[in-house]
């Protein structure tokens, strides 16, 4: 116990910078792939067969591959297509690592925010499109009027959801050195010779942030159930 | 020759895969019409309907609106569809807007209608419906009868030409009929083209200027409601008359 607390006082400072790396990973993650899985899940229904067959591929890869791959294919990928990002701190860490660490997360996020907001518009009655489009409105303004404000109620906790799997799994971007939870606790680990203790802390500090984000999520579940009038 | 009438629809045909829903219709529908489309349950008489703003599109024939070939020309069926209003059996009211606000969101969207106008209108067609004091209730809060007179208001909001009207009694508990067949024939007296799709004879009796009797995708008889209903010789439409009645 004594141990605990020596190694935690004696390396607060990297697991504080940590911490707000490993947020601001998931953090950008949700938002990007928010905006990107919604747009893949409007070319997958879609009746457009191209865009249909490219987002179904796109997401029946991702979904069934591991992201540990992902994550060494966009780290070695990206130069290999020319992509250099410059290798400046960044929130202290490199910034072309975490570059490759957000890209590989956005990319398998993507996929599953696609079928999270799929599933949502999916949920709303055939009735409704029908009543929006014999009024007049044309595909785009359903959507936009009709489907979608309706479909968010869905949506939301399920990409609040996403998010904490997302803080879980942002730890496997150790693996391409970025200094985020995960990597500084093994080096912790290393520099103190204490293989046990940090692994307590950072799942201390794993179980507080996603415990803190599950029950915003709750709150605002029931906030939503409230304003539910349908 | 098509010009005179509002709706003409010329050998229409529908088909879901193998199964022909609608083999051949026609129908001519002039201003002021009400068009009343009774039949045996799955005899396409929906369909028909669906037909005719193109939520099914049909798989052969003519659909004339305002003289213009649906099937054939070049049409904005988005401006088409601002012409017809549709009530549906399932209501289908936006939960997630006000009254007021299912009501003024097609004119306020599309046609432009500045707002002091739409809430005119709006307080105009809840006094027709009878529910003045539902403005700024949600859809949720109504019974039934309600939120159908609801949905005739909100397909009346857009100014249309000619309302379709798919079945709007049958999903409602009988006590409730009433109160949204009165608003129907209110509609009638008041002039508006209307084609209703019903189960509801009194109704296709008192207000229908013309009844037809589809069954098995044609139309087996039309006619004015006493040449359906009194003196009718053909024996599909005497066996499903006395059924219903």
């Amino acid at each position: 116990m004594a141990s605990l607390f020596e190694v935690f006082s004696k390396y607060q400072v990297l697991f504080a910078q940590a911490v707000i790396l490993t947020i601001g990973l998931s953090l950008g993650t949700v938002m990007i792939s928010t905006v990107l899985g919604s747009l893949v899940a409007l070319m997958k229904i879609s009746h457009n067969k191209i865009l249909k067959s490219i987002a179904s591929v796109y997401v029946a890869f991702i979904r069934g591959t591991p992201l540990l791959v992902q994550i060494y294919m966009v780290f070695y990928g990206l130069p290999m297509l020319g992509i250099n990002l410059p290798t400046v701190e960044f929130l202290g860490a490199d910034f072309s690592r975490f570059c490759s660490g957000l890209v590989a997360l956005v990319i398998n996020s993507t996929a599953y925010v696609c079928e999270i907001v799929r599933g949502g518009i999916l949920s709303i009655d055939d009735g409704q499109t029908e009543a929006a489009r014999s009024i007049g409105f044309n595909k785009t303004q359903t959507m936009l009027y009709i489907i979608f404000p309706q479909a968010i109620k869905n949506i939301l906790p399920a990409l609040g959801n996403e998010f904490v799997s997302i803080i879980k799994e942002s730890s496997q971007v150790s693996v391409i050195g970025l200094a985020e939870l995960m990597y500084t606790t093994n080096t912790i680990r290393a520099i103190s010779f204490k293989s046990f203790e940090p692994l307590i802390i950072v799942s201390v500090i794993y179980f507080i942030l996603t415990f803190v984000t599950s029950l915003f999520i709750k709150k605002l579940e029931t906030k939503l159930a409230k304003s539910n009038r349908s | 020759m098509a010009e005179e009438y509002i709706i003409q629809v010329k050998g229409l045909g529908k088909a879901f895969g193998d199964l022909e829903v609608l083999k051949s219709i026609d129908l001519n529908v002039k201003k002021g019409d009400v068009v009343a489309i009774i039949g045996p349950s799955g005899s396409g008489k929906s369909t028909f309907l669906r037909c005719i703003n193109q939520l099914e599109i049909p798989t052969k024939g003519d659909i004339f609106v305002d003289g213009v070939n649906l099937l054939k020309e070049k049409v904005d069926i988005n401006k088409i569809r601002m012409k017809i209003g549709m009530v549906f059996q399932q209501f289908n009211l936006f939960p997630h807007l006000t009254i007021e606000r299912n009501i003024t969101i097609g004119p306020m969207k599309l046609l432009g209608m500045p707002a002091s106008e739409a809430d005119a209108m709006t307080d105009r067609l809840l006094d027709m419906v009878g529910l003045t004091d539902k403005k700024h209730s949600y859809p949720s809060s109504l019974s039934g009868g309600q939120k159908q007179r609801i949905a005739i208001a909100r397909a009346l909001a857009m100014n249309p030409e000619v309302i379709l009207f798919d079945e709007p009694t049958s999903a409602l508990d009988p006590e409730m009929v009433g109160e949204v067949l009165q608003v129907m024939k209110d509609l009638a007296k008041a002039g508006n083209t209307m084609l209703v799709v019903t189960h509801e004879m009194g109704f296709a009796r008192e207000v229908a200027s013309k009844v037809i009797f589809m069954d098995e995708g044609y139309v087996v008889a039309e006619g004015t409601p006493e040449e359906i209903f009194d003196n009718n010789e053909n024996e599909r439409v005497k066996a499903f008359l006395q059924k219903v009645l």
